[in-house]
């Protein structure tokens, strides 16, 4: 019993990760139906970023309380402009294309950010600084640690602050309306190149919060830390059903928790046969298993149709 | 007495020719041995880009984890050529299988096919960026698998890989040796050179007579517009599955003759980045373009070779130091080549003449 509600602990917390990073990219893909590859590198940017500004803070004598928060600002902000700035040069001029174009191009911005981040950072594993307490707490067994317990507050918070944007401000009714019909919404005044620019530097801006979160929580960096992790809130979009705001933060906890709780209980299930190690296989055979059966996701539209 | 008549084009074809027969002893002379290994491994990668040409440049489907398939063929290989099974199943096969290449690379482009189309099934009908996103998912999969599958049962040995793979050998005689012809001396790697290249050649053809048949004009219509395709009576699901297993099985040949050129695989060789970089090489080169696709094959195949050689001399004798390493250069420098290639030549260096006409066509269109 203990052992399943740590994982239920463990996957929440994992999952609200993948929730932050799957609005990313399911904002991007509601307003221009297209996937932005390079999100997953985003994500590292922040941490990488978040990690120098850190470092650089505590060595000149900064509180951590005060260090935190200044270098996830610096974090959002460099991670806004790479947003605005992919989005200029890599899907901008191609908005016309064929489908495979953009997503050539954001394979390109991807390797790029990637060896760009390694020749700055280097190859090696980053240790990220403690600074909150993670003192652990029992709830009937299972621990969880501060950091856990602010990562799951800070990102519920996030989402609903979004959520306000999306449906209740002048910016969101006119990203609502870029996303029914572009065409249209241009027709009404909507500055449609401005809002797309600005929902990429949102999505960016959650990402730099999410990489922060992830380093916060395994307590390291790595050049290579987006790959994975954008492959995995991908799915997490598409299961909630990509291009609704909901079914990504849905799809991002329930994706956290079939990981954890797959890759603990794999071993009794196998027979020993196949243990941990296989835990990045199931947000794979979740998204095959989603395109099969539900294509549209779980709280989605029929996308389908829109081939 | 007919008259031999010999037009512009065979004196192109022949001189064509003779100039590859010759490749690897003029490399040998000029460049060295080690040479000769890359430009094979360039052949390899040629087949490589040829097979994905035939999913992304014919069919429209953008295919992120190629490099799977040709660890299927490889693999393949590995276990059924090499003492390795000894070790899984000691009882049913003390000194391993060791069965013969030719009998082994059918059945690799079988099963590597298989997969294709196993992995194509549910996800053709989707949109075309599902399809990428799970081949992807796909290809680290297969890595991830590999990298596992040495517990309970050695089946893959891990991240450790299997070696003492057998050679290929043709016609009784193994490639790893060195042979001698009409007193002309053939080392190891220019006999690997002649099967890769009749392989190729092979391919080639292949994809040629593909192109201009039936099913090749129906991919291109499906690449063009699907819904009008299927308007006019095309089966564009079962084509599309044809088309992948069918790029699959290409890249499970290339995967067995990996094998038995390199004699060792491991997960390694297979990373997401290979298939980036099979894929920048049709994309490069000009997809849907046999020749196109060569060119792009073999520019990004010696192009770190020849970074590797110049780089690092280059910064030493600049900086006095390694700035930056050769890998990451050559990788920043794929990366920026793809975005550029999209913006300023989105058919490529050498693009298709149907390709190159419809993107013409649709500058002028409003």
């Amino acid at each position: 019993m203990e052992i399943f509600l740590q994982q239920i602990i463990n996957g929440l917390v994992q999952g609200s990760v993948y929730a932050l990073v799957a609005l990313g990219y399911t904002m991007v893909y509601g307003i221009l139906g297209l996937i932005n590859f390079a999100h997953g590198e985003v994500v590292m940017a922040g941490a990488m970023l978040a990690l120098s500004a850190l470092t650089a803070m505590i060595g000149w004598g900064a509180p951590p309380l005060l260090a935190l928060p200044v270098s996830l600002l610096f974090a959002m902000a460099g991670c806004m402009l790479l947003g605005f700035g992919i989005e200029r040069i890599a899907y901008r001029p191609l908005r016309h294309a064929p489908r495979l174009a953009p997503l050539i191009t954001a394979i390109g911005v991807s390797i790029v950010l990637q060896n760009l981040a390694m020749m700055i950072w280097g190859r090696e594993y980053h240790a990220f600084p403690q600074l909150i307490s993670n003192h652990p707490h029992q709830i009937y067994g299972a621990i969880i640690n501060d950091i856990q317990i602010i990562i799951v507050i800070m990102a519920l918070l996030i989402m609903a602050a979004l959520m306000g944007v999306v449906h209740r401000t002048r910016l969101g009714r006119s990203m609502r309306a870029v996303a029914e019909n572009q065409h249209a919404a241009q027709l009404m005044g909507v500055d449609v190149n401005r809002v797309i620019s600005i929902t990429f530097m949102l999505g960016s801006a959650l990402a730099a919060v999410a990489g922060l979160m992830v380093s916060a929580n395994y307590g390291i960096a790595h050049y290579y830390m987006g790959f994975l992790l954008g492959l995995k809130a991908f799915t997490a979009a598409v299961l909630g059903g990509i291009g609704n705001l909901r079914g990504a933060m849905l799809g991002g906890l329930l994706l956290g928790l079939i990981e954890s709780l797959g890759a603990g209980y794999i071993g009794d299930m196998t027979g020993g046969f196949m243990g941990s190690q296989y835990q990045d296989v199931f947000a794979f055979f979740v998204l095959i298993a989603v395109l099969v059966f539900r294509p549209s996701g779980l709280l989605g539209e029929r996308l389908a149709e829109r081939a | 007495m007919k008259k031999l008549k010999f037009s512009k084009q065979h004196v192109l074809f022949s001189v064509l020719f003779v100039s590859v027969m010759l490749l690897p002893f003029a490399t040998d002379a000029l460049l060295g041995r080690g040479w000769v290994r890359i430009v094979d491994f360039a052949m390899l990668y040629i087949m490589l880009a040829l097979g994905l040409n035939i999913v992304v440049g014919y069919a429209g489907l953008l295919d992120l984890g190629y490099i799977a398939f040709f660890a299927v063929g490889a693999y393949c290989y590995a276990l059924t050529g090499s003492p390795h099974l000894a070790l899984a199943f000691p009882l049913l096969f003390p000194d391993g299988l060791h069965l013969s290449f030719w009998i082994v690379l059918p059945l690799a482009a079988l099963l590597a096919g298989g997969f294709g189309a196993l992995l194509g099934a549910p996800t053709l009908r989707l949109r075309g960026d599902y399809l990428a996103i799970v081949t992807l998912g796909f290809g680290e999969i297969i890595r991830i698998f590999m990298n596992n599958l040495n517990a309970p049962i050695n089946l893959t040995n891990g991240p450790q890989g299997i070696s003492r793979i057998d050679p290929v050998s043709v016609a009784g005689v193994a490639l790893n040796t060195t042979q001698q012809v009409f007193g002309i001396e053939l080392p190891s790697v220019h006999l690997y050179f002649y099967l890769f290249l009749s392989f190729t050649a092979l391919v080639v053809f292949v994809s040629r007579r593909l192109e201009k048949s039936r099913i090749g004009r129906a991919w291109m219509a499906i690449r063009e517009d699907e819904i009008a395709a299927s308007a006019m009576g095309i089966n564009t699901r079962n084509l599309k599955l044809l088309a992948f297993a069918m790029g699959a099985a290409f890249g499970g040949v290339s995967g067995t003759l990996f094998a038995g050129f390199q004699g060792f695989v491991s997960p390694e060789s297979f990373s997401l980045m290979e298939s980036v970089m099979v894929l920048c090489m049709v994309v490069l080169g000009g997809m849907g373009n046999i020749y196109g696709v060569i060119l792009g094959g073999l520019l990004l195949a010696l192009l770190p070779e020849v970074l590797r050689h110049s780089v690092v001399p280059l910064q030493q004798a600049l900086f006095g130091r390694i700035v930056i390493d050769p890998e990451s250069l050559r990788m920043l420098l794929f990366g920026t080549a793809l975005i550029a290639v999209m913006l300023y030549r989105p058919a490529g260096l050498w693009p298709s003449g149907v390709r190159r006409r419809e993107l013409e066509s649709d500058e002028v269109a409003p």
